[in-house]
């Protein structure tokens, strides 16, 4: 209740450039999490899966990167490891928009779940506190709302479809990590490391069981030796959606 | 997946989270491991990528999906809105289907 009433005075500080613009994401978001619902389910996971993944984890990156773990046979362990290894970017963006996120005690702690990758865009964004605050939790708030009701809505669909091939939304998936990573790749060092663990990844799928391949890619980074620090990196990967 | 999985996942997720908003004023994050965070991302997304588009099970997945896959990273490079980039994998690979090919 009082959260509501503490947003109705963030929401007056927001202009309506900014809100069109969480619109979009929330928009792009809910076709990403549509397809996430129905390729899951008809995939062959139990309709609460995806859904309960949604609400709990709520980073689209990891949720799809854990099914596809699983749907490839991968082990549970495996689809977790790859999921939290993907959201080990969530602990800079926390630092990054700490002073937005509120600060008595039981806000923070709600206000945390809703740190994704576009609440902290769209943060950085802004200078000035008081708005840093407002956009935080209007595109937080609106895309857990937007993600959830999509995947729900995704997922029951996937129970009636047998077969999404003839959809191409297998396609969805890798499309999404593609556009994800995109950014991040402009960055010399990341990218030789990221093509050798392609490499690595893809000849040792035919011959190791689901989800290690993916993890032995890691090894890509040792290879392509010691990274120089470009701080620009964060930031231009947040820039994604 | 079991229960315990997706709650281990969402555990640690909130984890990661929180560290940010309850230490921001009594820890500080190197450059170094920041940077070495967002490249161990960046590489695991792309095999993610790679291994998702080009395989399925143990062997090769077809033309149709990497070549949908292979469309949105041009447009996502051309910086095309994300719906546009999401719609048009899907469709090149149905498409592609519909003419036959696998």
């Amino acid at each position: 209740m009082f959260i509501i009433l503490d947003m109705r005075s963030l929401w007056r500080t927001l202009d309506h450039g900014a809100l069109r613009d969480v619109a979009l994401v929330c928009l792009a978001d809910a076709i990403v999490g549509a397809s996430f619902g129905a390729v899951t389910v008809s995939g062959g996971l139990a309709l609460w899966v995806p859904i309960a993944m949604s609400v709990l984890v709520f980073a689209g990156g990891a949720q799809f990167a854990a099914a596809g773990v699983l749907l490839a046979g991968g082990s549970p362990a495996a689809a977790v490891l790859a999921g939290l290894i993907l959201n080990t970017r969530l602990l800079p963006y926390g630092f990054t928009v700490a002073d937005a996120v509120g600060g008595r005690w039981w806000t923070r702690l709600l206000g945390t779940h809703l740190i994704v990758d576009e609440s902290v865009a769209f943060t950085l964004r802004q200078h000035e506190p008081q708005r840093r605050r407002a956009i935080f939790w209007a595109c937080g708030l609106a895309l857990f709302a937007c993600w959830n009701a999509a995947v729900v809505l995704g997922a029951a669909a996937g129970t009636v479809m047998r077969n999404t091939d003839g959809l191409g939304l297998d396609a969805v998936f890798p499309a999404v990590l593609l556009a994800l990573v995109l950014p991040a790749l402009a960055d010399r060092g990341t990218r030789r490391a990221a093509l050798l663990g392609v490499v690595i990844a893809v000849a040792a799928t035919p011959f190791l069981p689901a989800g290690l391949p993916v993890l032995l890619a890691l090894a890509g980074l040792v290879l392509a030796g010691r990274p120089a620090v470009t701080p620009a990196d964060t930031t231009r990967a947040l820039e994604v959606r | 997946m079991p229960l315990l999985a997706i709650a281990a996942l969402a555990a640690g997720t909130y984890a990661f989270r929180l560290a940010g908003p309850v230490f921001r004023n009594r820890l500080h994050i190197p450059a170094r491991l920041q940077h070495l965070l967002s490249a161990a991302t960046a590489v695991l997304l792309a095999a993610l990528v790679a291994t998702a588009a080009l395989t399925e099970g143990h062997g090769f997945a077809g033309w149709a999906r990497p070549a949908g896959v292979l469309v949105a990273g041009a447009l996502a490079i051309r910086r095309a809105p994300f719906p546009v980039v999401v719609v048009a994998a899907a469709a090149t690979t149905a498409l592609l289907r519909l003419t036959g090919i696998p």
